[in-house]
């Protein structure tokens, strides 16, 4: 493996001064990682931005929508406890952006992307599950993979792995009932 | 014997009812006629003709359909009649991991089952929760409801189940009833705690909450509570 060379100017950097073209340089950050270039945004702006570089920017695909829980994570304070992260992806160049937003404990609560894109349906309703980010406007912000009795989001760090009993919460059918 | 007469102490050719011994007072069976229990006739009946309700879940299910393929052939036990409908089952094969989402399923399909009826946990997943120790997944199938065989293994080979066919099949021999499943002798005073323990009041056997099993999610003999029903309340 040869050392990674600094990543040429692509079809991104055009999309993140159109961006600040539109919604002006002061409501986001770009950072880049390896080939990662990440858009940060305050969780009132993201709806904002997304629509932007959607409708302006070329990016018209969200291929990923995410979650993720920073409780306790090394690495200093943070603007909120759980990330919310948009894979944006251009259909020209192919090139994905990133948007990361941050929302905090309690009622963590972001603009729903289903306006925007239908295919964020199940993907914010994952997040919701697991983590209990409330999507505002989201058509139906019901669990999809937990039961609906379900009362915990089991992705947040602080629910233990093995659960707080629900998986031993069922009636035992024995031989001479059944 | 009448093969061979020359054995006969008389030296002449005996009929085979000479044979029989009878004791005084008692009616004569005349040959060819067997004595037995219809219990026995009919569970002997049943356990050659078991029909399985595959509820295959993971890569358990994989080897289950080996074992009904053309290899291994569970054909060769009767037990190749794979229903998918619980109604016209009387042995669940319960293949792969079991999360608690899909614990109610189970239960219905269970109840949906006629009596009599016989359960096969295969696979480490099924009986113990296996590698799968989260607060999504079951930690053994026999928690819920009940189970006759297990197999180990992950996943266990077609040989295994086989022998788990043959176990059921002489489970069935000894514990069947012409009209119902009394299970094995030896297993009917656990049931009979089992269901007294339900009325039991919650927590008894439990000294902190549940969250504090071991890794294996039961809780240790001697350990900081009692091994008993009370640990899956």
């Amino acid at each position: 493996m040869s050392t990674a060379p600094a990543p040429a100017a692509d079809a991104r950097d055009r999309m993140i001064e159109a961006l600040a073209a539109r919604v002006g340089q002061d409501a986001f950050t770009v950072s880049r990682f390896r080939h990662n270039v990440r858009v940060d945004v305050p969780s009132a702006r993201v709806f904002e931005v997304l629509k932007a570089l959607k409708d302006h920017c070329g990016c018209r695909y969200l291929a990923e929508l995410g979650g993720a829980d920073f409780l306790k994570y090394p690495g200093g304070p943070r603007p909120g406890r759980f990330q919310v992260h948009y894979v944006l992806r251009d259909l020209e160049s192919g090139l994905p952006l990133i948007v990361r937003t941050w929302v905090d404990d309690p009622d963590p609560t972001l603009p729903s992307a289903v306006p925007l894109w239908s295919g964020a349906d199940w993907m914010e309703r994952e997040v919701f599950d697991m983590y209990g980010v409330r999507f505002e406007g989201h058509p139906d912000l019901r669990r999809i993979l937990m039961p609906e009795e379900f009362a915990a989001f089991p992705l947040r760090k602080d629910y233990p792995l093995r659960g707080r009993g629900e998986r031993h919460n069922f009636p035992r059918l024995t031989r001479e009932e059944s | 014997m009448a093969l061979n007469p020359s054995t006969s102490p008389a030296g002449g050719l005996r009929s085979g009812s000479d044979l029989i011994v009878t004791p005084a007072g008692e009616p004569e069976v005349p040959e060819n006629v067997f004595l037995t229990t219809m219990d026995s006739v009919v569970s002997w009946c049943r356990k050659h003709s078991l029909w399985p309700m595959p509820f295959a879940t993971a890569c358990c299910g994989i080897e289950l359909m080996a074992v009904g393929a053309s290899r291994f052939d569970i054909a060769r036990f009767g037990a190749e009649v794979m229903r998918f409908s619980p109604r016209q089952c009387d042995l669940m094969i319960v293949a792969g991991r079991v999360a608690m989402k899909m614990m109610p399923v189970l239960q219905r399909i269970w109840l949906q089952m006629p009596e009599p009826k016989w359960c096969i946990s295969m696979g480490a997943c099924a009986s113990t929760g296996g590698i799968f120790d989260t607060y999504a997944v079951v930690q053994g199938i026999d928690r819920f409801i009940p189970v006759d065989v297990y197999i180990p293994g992950c996943p266990p080979r077609p040989e295994q189940i086989l022998r788990a066919v043959m176990d059921i099949q002489e489970k069935v021999q000894r514990g069947g009833t012409t009209f119902g499943n009394e299970g094995l002798p030896e297993l009917r005073a656990r049931e009979r705690y089992m269901l007294a323990q339900r009325s039991a009041a919650p927590g008894t056997g439990i000294a902190d909450e549940r969250g504090d099993e071991d890794r294996f999610g039961y809780r240790l003999p001697g350990g900081p509570s009692q091994l008993g029903l009370e640990e899956t309340r």
